[in-house]
């Protein structure tokens, strides 16, 4: 039997008076990678944010392995130390080299020792390719290198779970790849995965299953065969043949129908 | 009187504008962090209350609260012109420090903020190792400017009686009939002092930079 290790149960948020999730249910088990998809404004973001309390959701449950992180009396900084972020802008803390920015979560979250802590962060960008860097600020990286840094951040606490929101947005084209590269690596190792994204390439060839958002509901989810080439809605298709020609063309060489006719 | 010993008499009053200085300033820098924060994560009704204490604060001419502390206050807490005077300045200079350290905590941004409440961090976690590193090292320019005004604004005290510099200045210069020399000594000194602060604080500022940010 896989393992269920988020659970998402009805989940609305309402920020003033519009709806911004409608009853969402997802159920992510160990080791998927999990990729939502959407037009922007769906309430992807905010789905991420509600699962690591960032956001509180304003009716429904959300567990992570077996406990109720949405009960009250739950202390939220003990869950987020469970779930691991990626943001879109990274947000790397400017006033640490990319050692310290993996080591701070260990050494003042958890309370590892330092010389522990060192060997896990060391670990952590050996990881993502970075050892090399470890002793640059963030303001002396790539914008592909900071992610990655980001990333290894998250990976130091050794998640349950990783959330990343639309990590390649931010970055230059030629830059995309080498995080793509370390979340597919990731993905293949067995980390528990959901990640919002435009990049179809990526959602097509790592994710175990995708989920179609939009309007804050979820549209259809499944295995990438049967969103790209049967998908049940009308809707689905058009989104995916817009975001593909807009993003990913070269992913999609060899297999496109009606959206390829270019000259 | 000679040039020298008009100097000496008034340089002698250095210790105490400096000791003035000495108090008003880090009590400045203490009450001044801690309202900024109150004041940002305080809640409704302290974030409230430190608002009114600012712009209280910043509305009063220092040499009012000095005479409101020494000579309403300082009679019943048996309070010396000293300590009177470096108190009011203190207790005004916090208040411009808590903006300076208010403004540096905003523009550190809600995204490091987010990052490590992700991690796992709590709020003062978060305040202690990720906000204030980075707010500090910000208000630094803007903090110069502060340690410049309680430098000279120390010669306030004279009004109540102490013995500083600018105090000095005025009793040599009246009783030798050289003001213009005994006051331009006073001049140079508190630019000396001024200049001596404000090249340290540079120096601070260079020392702590965050590479390539």
């Amino acid at each position: 039997m896989t393992n269920t290790i988020l659970r998402i149960q009805n989940v609305s948020k309402i920020y003033g008076d519009t709806e911004v999730l409608k009853d969402i249910s997802l159920e992510v088990n160990e080791g998927d990678t999990v990729v939502l998809i959407g037009p922007s404004g769906t309430g992807k973001s905010t789905l991420l944010r509600c699962i690591n309390l960032l956001s509180s959701s304003d009716s429904g449950q959300i567990w992570l392995d077996d406990q109720e992180i949405t009960a009250a009396g739950v202390n939220h900084d003990h869950v987020r130390q469970h779930i691991g972020m990626v943001f879109q802008d990274f947000l790397l803390f400017n006033h640490l080299t990319a050692l310290d920015n993996v080591m701070v979560g260990p050494v003042k979250v958890l309370g590892m020792s330092k010389e522990e802590a060192h060997k896990k962060a060391m670990w952590e960008l050996e990881r993502v390719g970075l050892v090399d860097r470890a002793g640059h600020y963030p303001g002396q990286l790539s914008g592909g290198q900071k992610q990655r840094v980001a990333i290894a951040r998250a990976l130091a606490m050794d998640p349950r779970i990783m959330l990343f929101d639309e990590p390649t947005s931010a970055l230059d084209p030629e830059l995309i790849g080498e995080v793509l590269e370390v979340m597919e690596k990731l993905s293949r190792e067995g980390m528990t995965m959901v990640v919002v994204t435009h990049e179809m390439g990526f959602a097509r060839e790592v994710a175990d299953r995708i989920v179609f958002m939009e309007k804050g509901v979820v549209v259809e989810e499944g295995p990438p065969e049967d969103l790209f080439y049967r998908p049940k809605f009308e809707r689905t298709r058009e989104f995916l043949w817009k975001i593909t020609e807009l993003y990913g063309k070269h992913d999609q060489d060899g297999e496109q129908d009606a959206a390829s006719v270019e000259d | 009187m000679a040039l020298w010993d008009i100097f000496v008499y008034i340089l002698t009053g250095v210790g105490i504008t400096v000791a003035v200085t000495l108090v008003a300033l880090p009590m400045g820098l203490v009450l001044g962090v801690l309202f900024s924060l109150v004041r940002i994560y305080g809640g409704k009704v302290f974030s409230c209350l430190a608002g009114v204490y600012s712009t209280v604060m910043r509305g009063l001419p220092p040499i009012v609260l000095l005479f409101i502390l020494y000579f309403i206050i300082a009679g019943s807490i048996n309070l010396s012109p000293f300590w009177a005077g470096s108190l009011s300045l203190g207790i005004i200079s916090s208040a411009y420090q808590m903006e300076i350290f208010r403004g540096a905590v905003l523009s550190v941004g809600g995204g490091q903020e987010m990052a490590a409440r992700a991690l796992g961090m709590s709020r003062i976690q978060t305040i202690q190792n990720i906000i204030l590193p980075q707010a500090l090292r910000l208000a630094i320019p803007p903090w110069s400017n502060e340690a410049a005004t309680v430098v000279k604004d120390s010669s306030l005290v004279y009004a109540i009686g102490v013995a500083e510099v600018l105090r000095r200045a005025q009793f040599v210069g009246a009783r030798t009939f050289k003001p213009l020399m005994a006051f331009t000594i006073a001049a140079m000194i508190y630019f000396g002092l001024v200049f001596l602060v404000s090249h340290a604080l540079a120096i601070l500022e260079r020392k702590t930079r965050i590479p390539a940010f």
